[in-house]
């Protein structure tokens, strides 16, 4: 602050000079205080998700779903709860699941899902007849233009190292041509725009997207013509978990809603710095007026 | 004690202390970033070395060698260029012929490059473009021939005075290229057409405003970027439009990122109430 200014400092100059670190405080009240009282809003749709949702919606009992891992601990929050949401829609619709990972840290996010997600709520499902874990194989782009014409020259055995051949689930499958929808969960590289790039449209395989906000935008373009529908940040997520409740309200009622409840953190931490974007501009102008009519009174 | 409470505790104590930067730089927070360096490091170096070396190389050279040695010829023999090409890779260590290293890397550069031409142009060329060029109009569900030819033609006129337009801002009115009188007035004269039947025909049908608009914001954008000709007059006009666009977009991009922020300091805070103080269920 200019000396002059600070000799005669009132509540607005203190204002604009603000420490940073009291609005750190702001934005972890707004965080916290939500969800400690545990609140969660009815999200509507939007066209882009309602769109993934129906296609996975109505594909018949059987179908082929394979869900690939591509993202890590470092942006799981944001990611996992559509990974679960999508895989709990899944089995209510009695489909085949097929998981694997570009990312290698996506192995061990599968095996997490499986056992905290499909084995509690889902007991029927069979490992090796109703879903199998192909786990992490490394290659990113160069393994998933192998995969669409050639599954098994990749992988010869699953996540356990079992024989591919002794799989009854893997039977049916000999490329990635054979998948009814290709869900991929994650933003970076490799990642959807690759999954789109080397197996939806050279296979003309439907893919499906679930990603990080930040990288929503760039994959928007590829909608719907080039990719079934996207699910983008914690807003993606709570748009789905909020329209699957209320279609299938009896099989979800006590399920968990991690991305409704973290979008109303969201949603509350965004008014505060909204808030915080008009009054910093307010407070600036302000200050600006009264430093000019400093200046004119020299 | 239960392994799963040491593991929590653990990462809430490095949650904390990443979290505590928010206060300034401490021996704690850079104790936390060395951790976690360290360790994705490692993990990465790890998976890499059984998933790739081991999995992808070893496997299948060192049965091919043993091959050889009993005079049986094995194609995987080949797998010995790739070991080359992955020792002179870790030559850039050794400065005097760290030189060498740039041989694999431009076969990694061109392999790249070779995988990713054709797909790259269909996908996010030819096929990009398909999606920006949509129809002028909303198709109605139930559809007469006499409507589905004014549709096509209308679609072909509004494209037709789009592609003039564009041939009148590039050429038209250059300095460099004059073109002759005749085609002028042939531009001219398929403008005016165009124009008057691309307007009857839009009063009839309902327009696909969001097309419109993607095909105004890519155009407007590209011409934002092109800089052989100078920004004045309707070209400077179209050029302003697309820094619009551009600004939206940004915005977008930006809003977007904090959401994802925003998202993960959500998600380390519900893991400290969750997991950790199991103040919430």
């Amino acid at each position: 602050m200019p000396d002059d200014v600070k000799n005669k400092a009132g509540l607005l100059e203190r204002l604009q000079f603000i420490d940073r670190r009291y609005i750190f405080i702001f934005i972890a009240l707004a965080v916290i205080i939500p969800l400690l009282l545990g609140l969660r809003f009815e999200e509507e749709p939007s066209p882009i998700v309602l769109a993934l949702y129906d296609k996975i919606d109505e594909m018949p009992p059987g179908s082929r779903l394979l869900m690939s891992f591509d993202y890590g601990p470092t942006t799981a929050p944001e990611i996992q709860p559509m990974v679960d949401v999508i895989l709990r829609h899944a089995c209510l619709k009695d489909l085949k699941v097929y998981l694997m990972a570009v990312w290698a840290t996506g192995q061990s996010l599968t095996v997490q899902t499986v056992e905290q997600v499909l084995m509690p709520e889902f007991p029927d499902y069979e490992y090796g007849i109703d879903y199998v874990n192909l786990g992490y194989k490394a290659g990113n782009q160069g393994l998933i233009r192998v995969i669409v014409d050639d599954m098994k020259r990749m992988y010869s055995t699953d996540a356990n190292g079992t024989d591919i051949e002794e799989i009854p689930i893997m039977k049916q499958v000999s490329s990635l041509k054979d998948m009814d929808l290709i869900v991929s969960f994650g933003g970076g590289f490799p990642g959807i725009k690759e999954w789109i790039l080397f197996a939806g449209d050279p296979g003309g395989i439907p893919v499906g997207g679930a990603c990080t906000a930040v990288s929503a935008p760039q994959l928007y373009p590829y909608y719907p013509n080039q990719m079934v529908g996207l699910l983008g940040g914690i807003k993606g997520a709570a748009e789905y978990e909020s329209h699957v409740l209320n279609t299938y309200p009896e099989a979800f009622a006590k399920t968990p809603t991690p991305g409704m409840n973290m979008m109303v953190a969201q949603m509350v931490a965004h008014i505060v710095i909204m808030l915080f974007i008009v009054f910093g501009n307010v407070m600036y102008f302000m200050y600006r007026g009264k430093e000019r009519k400093l200046t004119l009174e020299k | 004690m239960d392994s799963n409470i040491v593991g929590v505790w653990i990462a809430a104590f490095l949650t904390l202390g990443i979290m505590s930067f928010l206060y300034k730089d401490n021996p704690w927070y850079k104790f936390s970033e060395a951790i976690f360096v360290g360790l994705s490091a490692g993990y990465w170096f790890a998976s890499l070395f059984w998933q790739s070396l081991h999995a992808k190389f070893w496997t299948n050279w060192s049965p091919a060698v043993q091959s050889l040695f009993q005079g049986q010829f094995d194609y995987n023999l080949l797998y010995t260029g790739a070991g080359i090409l992955g020792l002179m890779m870790l030559l850039r260590l050794v400065p005097p012929i760290g030189w060498i290293s740039r041989w694999p890397l431009s076969v990694v550069v061109g392999g790249t490059a070779g995988l990713y031409l054709i797909n790259y142009l269909v996908s996010n060329a030819i096929r990009q473009i398909g999606s920006t060029i949509q129809p002028a109009v909303t198709f109605p569900e139930s559809i007469g021939w006499v409507q589905s030819g004014g549709v096509i033609i209308g679609n072909v006129l509004v494209f037709a005075v789009l592609l003039v337009s564009l041939g009148f801002i590039l050429f038209g009115r250059s300095s460099t290229i004059d073109l002759p009188t005749p085609t002028k007035l042939f531009f001219f004269l398929i403008a005016l057409v165009a124009c008057g039947l691309g307007t009857f025909y839009s009063l009839s049908m309902p327009l696909n405003l969001t097309g419109l608009i993607i095909f105004m914001g890519v155009f407007c954008g590209l011409i934002y970027f092109f800089f052989s000709k100078e920004h004045t007059g309707f070209f400077g006009g179209a050029a302003t439009v697309g820094t619009w666009f551009l600004m939206v977009t940004f915005g977008a991009s930006f809003g977007y990122t904090v959401m994802s922020r925003m998202s993960l300091l959500i998600g380390r805070i519900d893991f400290l109430l969750v997991e950790w103080l199991k103040v919430v269920k």
